[in-house]
């Protein structure tokens, strides 16, 4: 009797309608969604949440240890008229453009050059990679050192070679402040560059080149009907990081001038430093740091939409 | 009845003899003796979380954790005392009084315990009992600490900063003393310049030296940023006086002050190529510890700011407040501490082991030994009375603070003395900051 009885609870499982959760678990569609989950919720707790909030935070007067009031856009309108803001604005620019232009030039040179056939090459190729190996704090020092009014070693030299006679006012002097720093960057920036650009060289097909040497090619036509075309896309991924981490640089500019002389040097990000954190107005500095995000979205935008379009790539009526 | 162990005692006996001050066993006797007398008995069981800024002087530091230790083993009260740099302490203190968890004390810069004016203990009673113990308060500690009647925080002492120069130089310069008012003082920077032995002062973001300097050359023009009511007044004409007279001593500077840092004029100075700064006492010190500059210590003197137009010292001094949180579970055992520490038995061994770093803000420590030890740490005494608090005339708190920590009046000389700007401009964007902080 008893196992009869259980034979037909048994046989009456399978006529059971799927509940939700049945459907939940084995939907195929469903199943993909639970795979993403964890990605999910690792971008929202540590990308958009941070973001959002840092959003939220340049709309209300909020003070470190202290929740702020909504103040809608007074932040923004406030720095609208403020001079160190703009100054900070173009000083950013200033220093995101030349740096970036010229370590591409160094970085572009010193791929096309590791690429050729020497001795030690592999040796070389590492030893390039040394200022970006060595922390960005250590190196801001250094340099620091390097152009200190008092000590610094270039004046130094110059002055025991007689060509001058006092020392050189390099961080005290606007333009020359100007100059140290995006000098310190370059040297900090060109490696990260070069050896992008050199692994994008790799994958040029020699027989490309082969090719056009038997067609008579100059190796200036080589570099920029070949070369240059086929590396277009690595060009666009590394300038774009690059753009991106000298827009955002902080930790040469605060090691070296804390952005002066006179705010001569100050980026957004550390002026958004001194404001929030220094100072306390957590809300303002939140306002300066969301005013980067237009810039380095335009920066992601002509790299990946303008840079990626065959036409650039690839002469002028090909589209 | 008291949890103490022999150990405790030893290792603060320990610290105190390397600060050169008296052993383990008198100071506990003290302390086991104050803690029976005392006003305030510690909580049975009691545990004190305490935040202090990161020390200069290792001896200060070792007198400090000697104090703590026979506090502990007199009281029985658990003490666990850690440090924060002087950027650190600030924000964590807020996040401590916003969130209501994590400190009981802590020992922070400037007008700490005005930033939260509802979150701390009221110190009356410490104070009152200080106070008519030691010769009463002086008057820009009192400001610093008091909201109305109340005492928000215990102001613990100054951090003193003065004229550090080279007595050769000054001599040569043909002053047989250091200059007292302005006028003297610039025509000795220009005559230092002309003998290729320069002054040098920071108009860089040096948050102390800055900071400290430029407040004393527009208070000494009897220019404030802001009134007594808060009022933004920066634009006047003693603030275009000050400007003037702060380009003409520019002029004077060793070259590249305006990138210096706080570290900067000591390097210099120590290195032999600037002969008058403004500084703490560190320099000196610095040089007392260097047996290679033994010359340079000789010739090294501190004197006072001079004495601007106004006619009276407007110096500012970096106040070390301490405060207790009104969320610690042991506010007898907050207050015992603080007022243990300021007791003479301790507080003179302290200022000694700071060797000057340190100035009491009780006017009965005048007559402390650290200021007699070294004839050239007298000037250094009298940081607490020659002060104006960090406020100025204005009310002491987060603004005042927000404005020096955001480099206002530092950037507004720096503008005008560097050529960037002119006199009106330079105010204008000053006066426009402080006017939204104090809106």
């Amino acid at each position: 009797m008893a196992d009869i009885a259980l034979e037909s609870k048994a046989a009456r499982r399978p006529i059971r309608e799927a509940t939700r959760w049945d459907q939940l678990r084995a939907n195929r569609n469903w199943l993909g969604f639970w795979f993403m989950l964890p990605a999910m919720a690792f971008l929202i707790l540590f990308l958009a949440y941070p973001l959002g909030l840092g959003v939220w935070i340049s709309f209300t007067d909020a003070r470190i240890g202290r929740t702020g009031n909504f103040v809608g856009i007074e932040n923004y309108e406030w720095l609208w008229d403020d001079s160190i803001f703009w100054l900070s604005v173009f000083n950013t620019l200033l220093y995101t453009t030349v740096a970036s232009a010229i370590k591409f030039a160094i970085g572009l040179y010193l791929a096309l050059l590791l690429n050729e056939n020497m001795p030690f090459k592999a040796m070389l190729r590492a030893l390039v990679l040394i200022p970006f190996i060595v922390p960005t704090v250590l190196s801001a020092l250094a340099f620091w050192w390097i152009f200190d009014s008092q000590f610094s070693i270039i004046s130094w030299s110059l002055k025991q070679m007689g060509l001058i006679t006092e020392n050189i006012n390099f961080l005290g002097d606007v333009t020359w402040a100007r100059i140290c720093v995006i000098f310190a960057n370059i040297w900090r920036g060109v490696p990260f560059v070069a050896i992008t650009l050199l692994a994008g060289l790799q994958t040029v097909s020699p027989s490309l080149y082969e090719a056009a040497t038997l067609d008579g090619a100059t190796s200036w036509q080589r570099f920029r009907f070949i070369t240059y075309p086929l590396l277009t896309p690595i060009i666009a991924v590394v300038m774009t990081f690059s753009v991106l981490f000298t827009f955002t640089d902080f930790q040469l500019i605060w090691a070296m001038t804390r952005g002066g002389p006179v705010n001569a040097t100050h980026l957004m990000a550390t002026l958004s430093y001194q404001r929030a954190i220094i100072g306390g107005t957590l809300g303002e500095g939140a306002a300066i740091s969301n005013a980067m995000i237009p810039f380095l979205l335009a920066a992601i935008m002509v790299s990946w939409f303008g840079l990626q379009r065959r036409k650039w790539q690839q002469g002028e009526n090909n589209d | 009845m008291h949890d103490f162990t022999r150990r405790s005692l030893l290792q603060g006996g320990t610290a105190l003899a390397a600060a050169g001050a008296l052993t383990g066993p008198a100071l506990f006797d003290f302390a086991k003796a104050w803690a029976q007398s005392a006003p305030w008995k510690a909580e049975k069981g009691a545990k004190l979380t305490v935040m202090r800024w990161k020390r200069f002087v290792p001896a200060e530091d070792d007198a400090f954790n000697a104090m703590v230790a026979a506090f502990k083993a007199a009281t029985g009260t658990e003490m666990n005392v850690f440090s924060e740099s002087f950027e650190d302490v600030q924000p964590k203190a807020s996040v401590a009084a916003n969130t209501g968890q994590g400190l009981d004390l802590a020992w922070g810069l400037h007008t700490l315990p005005q930033l939260f004016p509802t979150k701390v203990l009221k110190m009356n009673d410490v104070a009152d009992y200080l106070g008519k113990k030691y010769g009463g308060w002086t008057e820009a500690a009192a400001i610093t600490c008091k909201q109305g009647n109340d005492w928000l925080g215990i102001p613990v002492a100054t951090i003193g900063g003065y004229m550090t120069y080279r007595k050769s130089a000054v001599e040569k310069a043909g002053f047989n003393e250091f200059p007292k008012d302005f006028p003297g003082f610039l025509e000795m920077c220009k005559a230092l310049k002309k003998n290729n032995t320069p002054a040098g002062f920071a108009l860089g973001h040096a948050s102390g030296d800055a900071n400290g300097w430029l407040h004393w050359v527009l208070w000494g023009h009897g220019a404030y940023t802001v009134d007594k009511n808060d009022k933004v007044i920066i634009n006047s004409p003693e603030t275009v006086k000050a400007l003037e007279y702060c380009k003409a001593l520019s002029d004077t500077f060793i070259p590249g002050t305006a990138s210096w840092n706080d570290g900067s004029n000591n390097k210099a100075y120590l290195s032999g190529e600037l002969y008058c700064t403004a500084n703490g006492i560190s320099i000196y010190v610095a040089a007392k510890d260097d047996p290679t500059k033994k010359d340079l210590t000789e010739d090294t003197y501190h004197a006072y700011m001079p004495v601007g137009p106004i006619g009276k010292p407007t110096e500012l001094q970096l106040a070390v407040p301490i405060l207790a949180f009104n969320f610690t579970k042991y506010p007898n055992a907050a207050k015992a501490f603080i007022a243990f520490m300021l007791e003479k038995e301790n507080y003179e061994k302290w200022l000694s082991g700071a060797r000057g770093y340190l100035t009491q803000t009780l006017n009965a420590y005048d007559s402390a030994p650290v200021w007699t030890a070294d004839p050239k740490n007298q000037v250094f005494s009298q940081a607490s009375k020659r002060a104006l608090p960090a406020s100025g005339i204005g009310t002491p708190g987060e603004k005042a603070a927000t404005a020096i920590a955001d480099f206002l009046v530092v950037d507004m000389f720096a503008n005008y003395c560097t050529g960037r700007e002119t006199a009106p401009g330079a105010i204008a964007i000053a006066e426009r900051q402080l006017k939204r902080i104090y809106r």
